[in-house]
């Protein structure tokens, strides 16, 4: 079993093609990054204000409500509205699109929400006291003592996308996830197994590069072991679930 | 200690819990699971599983016959839809359902994608040959659900189309909604390239009402819907003749396993192949589809409309 | 929406009872695999990056795809509820493991110190303060667990695994509104139902919170 799946992997004409596995990468990559982006606009300002502002804590909240709803119904439900209201792919795409990006957002929230409200009371009242004004210290020193947080929040999110972008493929979206609905539909197991090892694979590089994104970009005097052990007291805040 | 004892009791009973899972057959796609059903629908030994593949009217007729069954004291039970029928065929070739509803040109086309016979009886002979040996096909039923290729009649009007020749010319135009198993079937993309050369733009994999929604709202320009849709009449779709044969006469017919297909169950299921019209079939599709009546509710009137129970 | 849960009472019910085992079942397993792998994960920080790092690699594989995949580990079918019982059991894991080991390594060195002195085996210790004094810690991640657990099975319903994901997926091949709302409704009742009984279950085996609170 796991040859067939090995062989079905590396043969060369599963590759090609409009429904090739590079195509189907690049749709699944497409409709993700387009998702994450959109997402990470909206939340990170908002959580970072309520971070910095230390109100309207409840939009945190509500966006963690949002994480119980099954995401297979929100994208049937949003589905159904659009398909009368807007034509061609587009009534698939978007449906799409705005449940990937209603489910990316509770970790970028959180992330940016506590990363911001976690800096040390110490080094925002040195800024203050060095006379910068709400705006430079929100942008000078906190957002960049958050930054640990914001990636950690970034990574969940795009681990949930990636994940949650597969079952599109029940609405007739391309992606790696036609792989699985197709296989099943046709009885073939190879298929299937394949694009799940597909799915996994792209999951875990996507992460293993915004981990190296986050090496790169984040001030070394923040990877201290104090950060560290504040970064694992909030995982639990931004934790994906991989819910696709 | 008390709390000690019962983390420690807790932990145990999960581990022992864990241990247990695992083992079943070999091929995953087999729907012969120990545990697959819920332990109500299995519970009874003998009972004949009445399986359905996963579009609303395979669901009716399964619930037709359970009903009817039933009714005349033979235990019967449906569950959840199976799939498409590569899928169905082979769970009841495994034996975790024993009777299923099926359509005789598309059950033939399984077996032999190639089939040229187009005459009913002349298709039954064929697939007859083609069965299983653990299998039987009980009789056909008048009711018939051909496959078809449908457009909105805007579209065949713009496009003056007849035949699925015609719309073959606006192959690179064309989005094709339909069930998934579609791309790889005799009758599907497969047939419709071979005989017409129609070769769409794209493919938009959907089930159920989805389908017609998607040709409705003019996300697909042609669909696979079944003949006794009831979207044909209320949406006013135009069926495209098929003068090539892709898809052929689907005569409603139960297949079902030779062990559990005893004289009185025949006879039973017979009465209500009897009783099936393409019309009633249409009429109870509508009820389900678009006044989304319940299905077992709909099963269990036509029982009672046809003097079956 | 009322009228078809009206009309499909015993069936919603029995789905979510088939549904609240897919997503309970495995929050016990999990929880019960997690404390021996949290408190090794405390013995040894190489331990810990081993069995921290690895169960968060766990879970960045996505839900259908386990479910998925499941068959060519365990020999199961694709449609057997096992693999739905295995994949949630491997995220609850992947969960708490972090959980357990964040949660008993804010014990106290005051407390452990004390226990020692007292005389407490290492084993005994664990069970009699470690552990307790964790609990709200760990009640907390499996609540998250808990909701998540009872989101994802939903999915399921695309392989034709029974419980609450069939109205979503039959809704939709239907057009059939009712039964969409249906499905979306009672997994979120599910899951408070969960929310609700691990917090109570924790107030209940937490006493000295109560006398702290009040």
């Amino acid at each position: 079993m796991i040859a067939q799946v090995w062989r079905w992997l590396v043969d060369g004409a599963h590759w090609q093609g409009g429904t090739g596995i590079a195509q189907r990468l690049l749709e699944h990559l497409e409709y993700s990054g387009m998702s994450v982006l959109i997402a990470a606009i909206i939340a990170l300002p908002i959580g970072a204000f309520i971070g910095h502002a230390g109100r309207a804590k409840w939009i945190i909240a509500v966006a963690n409500a949002f994480r119980a709803i099954p995401s297979l119904g929100l994208l049937f439900v949003v589905a159904m509205w659009f398909v009368s209201r807007l034509q061609g792919d587009a009534a698939y795409l978007v449906p799409t699109i705005i449940v990937l990006v209603i489910l990316a957002m509770p970790p970028l929230l959180a992330g940016a929400y506590s990363g911001v409200s976690e800096v040390d009371p110490a080094a925002r009242d040195a800024a203050y006291g060095m006379g910068m004004t709400h705006r430079q210290v929100l942008t000078r020193v906190e957002l960049p003592c958050a930054l640990p947080l914001i990636f950690s929040g970034l990574r969940s999110a795009a681990l949930q996308v990636i994940a949650t972008a597969t079952i599109a493929a029940s609405i007739s979206v391309g992606g790696l996830g036609r792989y699985l609905i197709d296989g099943l539909a046709n009885s073939d197991y190879t298929e299937m197994a394949g694009g799940a090892v597909l799915v996994a694979a792209l999951a875990l590089v996507v992460d293993g590069v915004l981990a190296a994104l986050q090496r790169l970009v984040v001030p070394g005097g923040l990877r201290t072991a104090r950060s560290a052990r504040r970064r694992r007291r909030a995982s639990a805040v931004t934790q994906a679930s991989p819910t696709g | 200690m008390k709390r000690t004892m019962s983390v420690a009791a807790l932990t145990l009973t999960a581990t022992l819990a864990l241990a247990a899972c695992g083992g079943g057959s070999s091929n995953p796609l087999s729907k012969n699971s120990s545990t697959g059903k819920a332990p109500a629908g299995t519970a009874a030994a003998g009972a004949i599983r009445v399986g359905a593949a996963n579009f609303p009217e395979s669901q009716l007729i399964a619930a037709i016959y359970a009903a009817a069954l039933n009714a005349k004291g033979v235990k019967a039970t449906t569950g959840d839809p199976i799939g498409a029928r590569e899928v169905y065929l082979k769970a009841l070739q495994q034996g975790s359902i024993d009777l299923v509803p099926e359509y005789a040109y598309s059950l033939l086309t399984y077996y032999q994608p190639s089939a040229t016979q187009t005459a009913p009886a002349a298709v039954r002979a064929a697939v007859i040959k083609k069965l299983p040996a653990t299998e039987m096909l009980l009789n056909a039923a008048a009711a018939e659900d051909s496959n078809t290729v449908t457009v909105t009649k805007q579209t065949a009007d713009k496009w003056d189309l007849k035949t699925i020749a015609d719309l073959a010319k606006h192959s690179s135009q064309v989005t094709f909604a339909a069930p998934p198993e579609f791309q790889g079937r005799e009758q599907g993309l497969k047939g419709l390239k071979e005989k017409y050369n129609l070769v769409p733009k794209s493919f938009r994999a959907l089930q159920g009402t989805a389908i017609a929604q998607a040709l409705k709202n003019n996300q697909a320009q042609a669909a696979n819907i079944f003949s006794t849709d009831p979207s044909i009449k209320t949406d006013g779709f135009v069926v495209l003749q098929d003068p090539k044969h892709v898809f052929g006469t689907d005569n409603v017919v139960p297949l079902i396993t030779k062990a559990k297909a005893t004289k009185q169950v025949q006879t039973i299921l017979d009465a209500v192949q009897a009783k099936l019209t393409t019309d009633n079939l249409a009429e109870m599709d509508k009820e389900v589809q678009v006044d989304h009546k319940d299905i077992a509710t709909v099963a269990k009137q036509f029982i009672s409309d046809n003097g079956l129970g | 929406m009322l009228s078809f849960i009206h009309g499909h009472w015993s069936d919603i019910l029995s789905r979510a009872i088939d549904h609240a085992w897919l997503a309970g079942l495995p929050l016990l397993l999990g929880l019960a695999i997690s404390l021996p792998l949290g408190w090794l994960a405390r013995r040894a920080s190489w331990l810990r990056v081993i069995l921290v790092g690895g169960s968060s690699l766990l879970y960045t594989i996505p839900s259908l795809a386990l479910f998925v995949l499941m068959p060519i580990v365990v020999k199961t079918t694709i449609t057997d509820p096992v693999n739905v019982i295995i994949a949630m059991t491997i995220y609850t894991v992947a969960l708490l493991v972090r959980t357990v080991a964040d949660a008993l390594g804010a014990v106290s060195d005051e407390t452990r110190q004390a226990a020692i002195a007292m005389g407490y085996t290492p084993i005994r210790r664990f069970f009699g303060v470690e552990l307790p004094l964790a609990v709200p810690v760990i009640s907390a991640g499996l609540r998250v667990a808990a909701v998540s657990n009872v989101a994802i099975v939903s999915v399921a319903a695309l392989l034709g695994i029974r419980q609450l994901g069939f109205y979503l997926t039959d809704g939709y091949q239907l057009n059939y509104w009712a039964e969409v709302w249906t499905g979306i409704v009672a997994c979120l009742v599910l899951a408070l139902i969960f929310d609700v009984l691990i917090q109570a279950i924790t107030r209940v085996i937490t006493p000295w919170q109560r006398a702290v609170a009040s």
